[in-house]
């Protein structure tokens, strides 16, 4: 669904990404995962447009996506960034509602996407709350909503940079239980930055390895989630256990001397 | 703590009341209380007084409020804050400093030929807008606008527009120097119906603009990149923005002088009200700007009665302390509620 052929950046110092290929099909979650600094939001700036290439192509739905208006783009395509700057008082049901100010969703339709996500992301009982008193987590989930209220009403493509920052295990579970579920039902492309390995390997169908600007290894989340692989990557050793019922669980055992 | 707000719709019924009511009331008081008969007899007396001085002058209070806090509440979206006032875009200062210059080189000549009440405000509507372009010159970078160097272009415009008042006010008489400060401290009198006429044309068009943007305005609060990922056109949107602020604060100037404050408290009144989301907030705050500034003419008239306080005063005056109450209100409390 987004299709990305020798994509790279380079022009500027901070943010450089080596020439990658990529393939984003629907009902897949897609995993990015890499240290600070690897380039994982430039890989998300890029893939959204909002970075242009110095060089390559990116494909929206089979076409360029620089040939998209802004509107049009909004309607295929959601993204959330890392930071959400927003200094006024609206109720959380506001600032989720603006998600869909794009797709022109008839009232009803919006409602009822924003109870069905209020839901699942258990903001229920927040969404007359006002969004400056949330905690930090309760604001994620909330512009979590917002992003996936935007999501398209055909099969589109939603990118998520570190969506799960702040969350308690719990709603980290629930956050990617639900973005599992679209991903399944409605057959969208979702991709997303993390950082726990084992929700990464629990909940990702295809991971990417981001590191040092270039895009490391893509495949299946089985075969890519090798504790070699991962121990260079992240300079840590990292090791794998087996579950009783065959799951595997990473565990980073450095700093075990101190 | 649940968000409890009046819905938009009585809001905007009970603003349109409270404002026929304070109307009424202003064309009716002041230095000479007026009868019912002023209204049947606009050839004698008291019909002049009703017909050409108060109702040009209310018009002119209503216009003027209406494009000062709609304007403000435009360029708090602009610069996502909600502190932010279109003075920081440099457009008071340029027109200040031109209106001030006009008066203290040719303020003579002015006289003698009777084109000060023609030339000072096209001086002052012409000053803001050569400004403001200054200031959006400056602050452009490559991708666009941006916000934080405008507020500091803005902010060193403004600086070096005081340093030139400063320097003509050292320079002129003491009866110039008198008519400057006066004409500084913001009036509304109005002699016919000229200027609210030019102010009309400019003040219709400004406030419909901008109370369509409603909608590019909520999403620019969630950040720029963000914005532009909802599908708005960001860059444009700015330069719309600064063209119409600086219009309708240029014209306001232009024929009330500086009135500050007005696009401060009344956009945040309107959003301890019911909200701040910009569909309806920027149609609420025209209606509460005509509104207040109505009130601040009326009792800069009759506070004083015969003579009259500078209405720039009285918003000051009100505005000040408010201003400084929402803002330690907003340190002690996070900025939970503004």
């Amino acid at each position: 669904m987004l299709e990305a052929l020798g994509l790279a950046h380079d022009r500027t110092a901070s943010r450089r990404l080596q020439p990658f290929d990529l393939h984003l099909s629907g009902g897949e979650l897609c995993g990015v995962l890499g240290p600070n600094g690897a380039g994982k939001s430039t890989l998300v700036a890029l893939l959204s447009g909002m970075l242009s290439p110095s060089s390559g192509e990116l494909m929206l739905k089979g076409r360029a996506l620089a040939h998209f208006t802004l509107k049009e783009r909004a309607r295929h395509l959601a993204v959330m960034l890392q930071r959400q700057p927003l200094d006024f008082a609206f109720s959380v049901r506001d600032v989720i509602a603006m998600g869909g100010y794009p797709l022109d969703l008839p009232l009803p339709v919006l409602e009822q996407r924003i109870d069905n996500l209020a839901t699942a992301l258990d903001l229920q009982h927040l969404l007359e709350r006002n969004y400056l008193s949330l905690s930090g987590g309760e604001a994620q989930r909330t512009q979590l909503a917002r992003v996936l209220v935007q999501r398209g009403c055909e099969p589109s493509v939603v990118l998520l940079d570190e969506p799960l920052a702040a969350l308690d295990l719990r709603h980290q579970h629930q956050a990617l239980a639900l973005l599992r579920t679209l991903a399944r039902q409605e057959g969208h492309a979702i991709l997303l930055v993390l950082h726990d390995l084992n929700l990464a390997a629990r909940y990702s169908d295809t991971l990417l390895l981001v590191g040092d600007g270039k895009l490391l290894e893509q495949g299946a989340t089985e075969k890519v989630m090798r504790p070699e692989r991962l121990s260079e990557l992240f300079s840590v050793p990292i090791e794998r256990y087996r579950t009783r019922d065959g799951l595997g669980l990473f565990t980073s055992i450095a700093g075990g001397e101190c | 703590m649940p968000v409890t707000r009046l819905s938009p719709a009585s809001v905007r019924l009970l603003l349109i009341l409270a404002l026929l009511l304070v109307s009424l009331f202003s064309l009716n008081y002041g230095a000479l209380e007026l009868g019912p008969q002023a209204w049947l007899d606009p050839l004698g007396d008291q019909g002049r007084v009703l017909y050409q001085l108060r109702l040009p002058r209310l018009l002119l209070s209503l216009f003027a409020g209406a494009l000062l806090a709609t304007t403000g509440a435009a360029a708090q979206a602009l610069f996502r804050n909600p502190l932010a006032d279109p003075s920081l875009i440099g457009v008071s200062a340029g027109a200040s400093l031109a209106v001030v210059t006009l008066m203290v080189l040719f303020g003579g000549w002015l006289l003698e030929h009777r084109l000060d009440a023609l030339l000072l405000p096209l001086a002052a509507f012409v000053g803001g807008l050569a400004s403001t372009l200054l200031v959006v010159r400056l602050s452009r970078t490559l991708s666009g606008i941006s916000v934080t160097t405008l507020l500091l272009t803005g902010m060193a415009i403004n600086a070096i527009a005081i340093a030139g008042i400063g320097g003509l006010k050292y320079l002129s008489d003491s009866q110039t120097l008198r008519q400057a400060s006066f004409w500084l401290l913001g009036n509304l009198s109005a002699d016919g119906w000229m200027p609210v006429l030019v102010l009309m044309a400019v003040a219709l068009p400004v406030l419909l603009l901008l109370a369509r943007e409603g909608r590019e305005l909520n999403l620019l609060l969630l950040g720029v990149s963000q914005a532009q990922l909802l599908g708005v056109d960001v860059q444009s949107l700015q330069r719309r923005l600064v063209l119409l602020c600086a219009l309708g604060v240029g014209a306001v100037v232009a024929f009330g002088g500086l009135i500050s404050f007005v696009g401060l408290i009344v956009p945040h009144l309107m959003r301890l009200l019911c909200g701040p989301d910009n569909r309806h907030l920027l149609l609420h705050c025209a209606l509460l700007g005509a509104l207040f500034m109505a009130l601040a003419d009326l009792l800069s008239r009759v506070l004083v009665s015969p003579a009259e306080l500078p209405v720039g005063i009285l918003t000051a005056l009100i505005g000040g302390p408010f201003f400084l109450s929402i803002l330690v209100y907003r340190l002690r409390t996070g900025g939970v509620d503004a």
